[in-house]
């Protein structure tokens, strides 16, 4: 198993914790991980992302110029990513916010409405808990919904445990979606 | 596995000089080092240290000579443009013969270039931005782990040896996060009957770097550094081997450029190519035996860089056969690319 | 020096901080008179045991042979870094900066207000004598207008260099310093005030108060080339009207 994977939106919608959060999970099961987000300059306007690397074999590059998986929170990161997607990748992205389709026809897709389903659940602030659990569901080899919502004790800051609840009902509900 | 923590490696750097015992920290911000200040300004206060944010580069090195010259373990960290600036001061810490730890992380040039990763600042590293005859201990880790490992025996060699230690990272080491273990204090404790600390008893320390005669003082005074040095190079070479037991093609690379001709070999190996990796992890003292031995069963000798060509210049006088030589470098924030490494590799057997 | 006898008391002695070496500084040059009381306030202080000074580069680099309390060198003007290093490792330490004028107001600018924005808990010696004398001769930021120098063979022309910097009116817009005074040493009064000053400088010090700068006017004569007497003439009628001596501050 080795997947490079962008998960990007904008600021606020938590897409450097999201990547933390895959990462820690997979840490538990004994896996290779490294995170690294945009940072500097790039950060500015608004737009966030960051690289996350899971293997089973040790990391080069924690770089990922042309990613295995894209999760697209907003439409400028779909617009942005999409084109570097390799062959036969997956491109998870949040139709709540974004209107259009994408182009290509050789990667997989799919759509989840992430702010609806984090709204429905009682907080709209947790659209990226929305992502990823769509995406272990579609990528179970990735790392376990168990550990996620385990890591969520370490990734989320003591500030926001509070939250944890929800991102947990939302994780589980955008989880058990059968598409 | 259950004792591993997720840092950035940045942070890894600043947790791993509290636990080194260092307690004086200062800094000037510049991207992308920017979370060691951050860290070292939260954590410090915490166990009893001082986080002081200096008014230039040139002030921070400087307060670090101070402190070192007072006695302490003190550390200051920058990235590139940053440390064209401390370079005045890191020459006369080694003038002065004082410990210190230096963090850069590098980023792309010249001038104010940009923000990503690079590795174009091996020449200012291992050759000195500064001026007079001296060295700095350059250490160049590859991952979190070996970053916070690496900064633990930093201080170790800087106290060691009195002279300056350079953690010489690049943006990307600094920015990821990899999961790694908290290193563990050595231990060790150094004497440093030097310090200023009111001479109490005792005839007055005076800590400088000036000889204004050059016949008896000067010259001594480098023919000693020199002995240091000497000894340096005799007991302080580290470098990391990876599959060169029977390797025709040895790719050599360090920090960064090595963990992608890491995944290279891999690929290379698959299909059949006896390629391998000579890593050094300390950059001055240089392993030149090491990788001249090592270069004498290959038939190639490739040096892969986020430049376009320093440390080859290191490999060329280790290797001293330019027929066997052969480059491949990105700059200005670029990374190597595997394939391209693999290509190369390919292409040596016919 | 020990042979005392009924019919003579001692009055003057050489401090006991001050080392008992062959002097390098000119004739008529102010240094020589501030190194020996400042060993003087470090005797009357007692706090030999406790000091360490930071020399600067300039003619008083070799500063720590002279005093005999644990010394430092700085690279040029950064002394009040360094300074500042010592001080945050050794807070109980009495730790001084000695610097000259293109070390504090030239290459050194930025230290030198920031150690003192901080109210760094140390104490500045400013040695201003409007000239670079290590170097031989050249304009200082405190050389006067239309003074002659090595690099202002015409006179400093503010029109081109601008006008001498005033230290002790650039420390006093900050907040934080305690104590801020300008004296001279060209005659006994103006020695002894510049001693209550730096005395008072080091007090603060040990009190924990903070930031003393204490701007001293000297002479160079062999850089000026003229004559002690002359020099210490001319500090009084051509320095002292611009940079007025007394205090601006003591909290």
């Amino acid at each position: 198993m080795h997947e490079e994977i962008i998960v990007a939106g904008f600021g606020g919608q938590g897409v450097i914790m999201a990547g933390k959060l895959l990462c820690l999970a997979a840490m538990k099961e004994g896996k290779h991980v490294s995170h690294i987000p945009s940072y500097g300059a790039e950060m500015r306007g608004g737009t966030a992302n960051c690289s996350v690397v899971i293997s089973d074999n040790p990391i080069g590059s924690p770089v990922v110029p042309h990613p295995t998986i894209v999760v697209a929170m907003n439409g400028p990161s779909m617009r942005k990513f999409e084109p570097r997607l390799k062959k036969g990748g997956l491109l998870l992205y949040n139709s709540s916010l974004i209107d259009f389709k994408p182009e290509r026809d050789d990667i997989e897709v799919i759509a989840i409405k992430a702010n609806d389903i984090a709204e429905d659940e009682g907080s709209k602030m947790a659209a990226n808990m929305a992502a990823i659990g769509r995406l272990q569901a579609v990528k179970p080899e990735l790392v376990s919904l168990d550990n996620i919502i385990d890591a969520l004790k370490i990734a989320v800051s003591k500030r926001n445990q509070k939250h944890n609840e929800v991102n947990i009902k939302v994780l589980k509900r955008a989880n058990s979606i059968t598409a | 596995m259950s004792d591993q923590i997720l840092m950035k490696g940045n942070e890894a750097v600043g947790e791993a000089a509290i636990i080194a015992g260092c307690r004086y920290y200062f800094a000037y911000p510049i991207t992308p080092q920017n979370e060691i200040p951050a860290y070292m300004a939260k954590r410090l206060p915490e166990v009893g240290g001082t986080f002081l944010q200096a008014e230039s580069e040139l002030a921070a090195i400087n307060m670090v000579f101070g402190a070192s010259a007072a006695g302490a373990r003190a550390m200051t960290s920058s990235s590139s443009p940053g440390i064209s600036l401390k370079q005045e001061g890191i020459s006369y810490i080694a003038g002065a013969e004082l410990p210190c730890v230096i963090v850069d992380m590098m980023r792309g040039g010249p001038g104010l270039g940009n923000i990503a990763g690079s590795q174009a600042d091996y020449f200012q590293a291992t050759r000195g931005g500064g001026n007079g005859d001296y060295r700095v201990l350059v250490i160049a880790p590859a991952s979190v782990q070996e970053l916070a490992d690496m900064t633990v025996k930093a201080f170790d060699l800087a106290d060691q040896y009195s002279i300056p230690v350079m953690i010489l990272g690049d943006g990307f080491l600094g920015q990821m996060s990899e999961p790694f273990t908290l290193p563990k204090p050595s231990g060790k404790n150094f004497k440093k009957p030097w310090a200023l600390t009111g001479a109490k008893g005792r005839k007055p320390n005076i800590i400088a770097s000036m000889r204004l005669t050059p016949e008896d003082l000067l010259e001594k005074h480098n023919l000693k550094l020199q002995k240091t040095y000497q000894e340096i190079e005799a007991n302080e070479v580290m470098y990391e081997s990876y599959l060169l037991d029977d390797a025709e093609y040895v790719i050599v690379a360090y920090g960064t450029s090595a963990r992608i001709s890491r995944s290279a070999i891999t690929e290379l190996r698959k299909e059949g190519i006896k390629a391998g990796l000579f890593r050094p992890l300390t950059l001055w003292p240089y392993p030149y035996k090491e990788l001249k031995a090592v270069s004498e069963r290959a038939k190639k000798v490739l040096t892969v860089e986020m430049s376009l060509g320093q440390m080859v210049e290191d490999v060329r006088l280790a290797v001293q056969d330019d027929a066997k030589i052969d480059f491949y470098g990105r700059t200005g924030g670029m990374l190597p690319v595997s394939e391209e490494i693999i290509r190369k590799v390919r292409s040596y057997g016919g | 020096m020990e042979a005392k006898t009924a019919d003579f008391k001692y009055v003057y002695d050489r401090p006991k901080s001050l080392v008992d070496v062959p002097t390098h500084y000119c004739p008529g040059c102010g240094h020589g008179i501030v190194h020996k009381i400042l060993a003087e306030v470090i005797d009357e202080l007692g706090i030999r045991d406790d000091t360490i000074i930071v020399a600067p580069v300039g003619c008083s680099v070799l500063l720590y042979n002279y005093i005999d309390v644990d010394g430092c060198e700085a690279a040029h003007g950064r002394a009040p870094a360094v300074a500042t290093g010592l001080k945050r490792v050794h807070k109980d330490k009495v730790v001084i900066s000695y610097q000259g004028d293109g070390d504090l107001l030239a290459i050194g600018t930025g230290e030198a207000i920031h150690v003192a924005n901080r109210g760094e808990n140390i104490t500045t010696i400013f040695m201003n004598n409007a000239i670079y004398g290590m170097t031989g001769g050249q304009m200082a930021p405190t050389t006067m207008e239309n003074q002659i120098t090595k690099t202002t063979p015409y006179g400093r022309d503010t029109s081109d260099v601008g006008f001498p910097i005033r230290g002790c009116e650039l420390v006093n817009t900050l907040e934080s310093p305690v104590f801020i005074e300008r004296c001279a040493v060209y005659d006994v009064k103006h020695v002894l005030k510049t001693k209550r000053a730096i005395k008072k400088g080091l007090q603060n010090q040990i009190e924990g108060k903070g930031y003393s700068f204490i701007e001293v006017l000297s002479m160079c004569p062999t850089n000026w080339g003229i004559s002690p007497v002359k020099s210490a003439e001319w500090v009084k009628e051509v320095m002292e009207p611009y940079y007025r001596l007394g205090n601006f501050r003591d909290l």
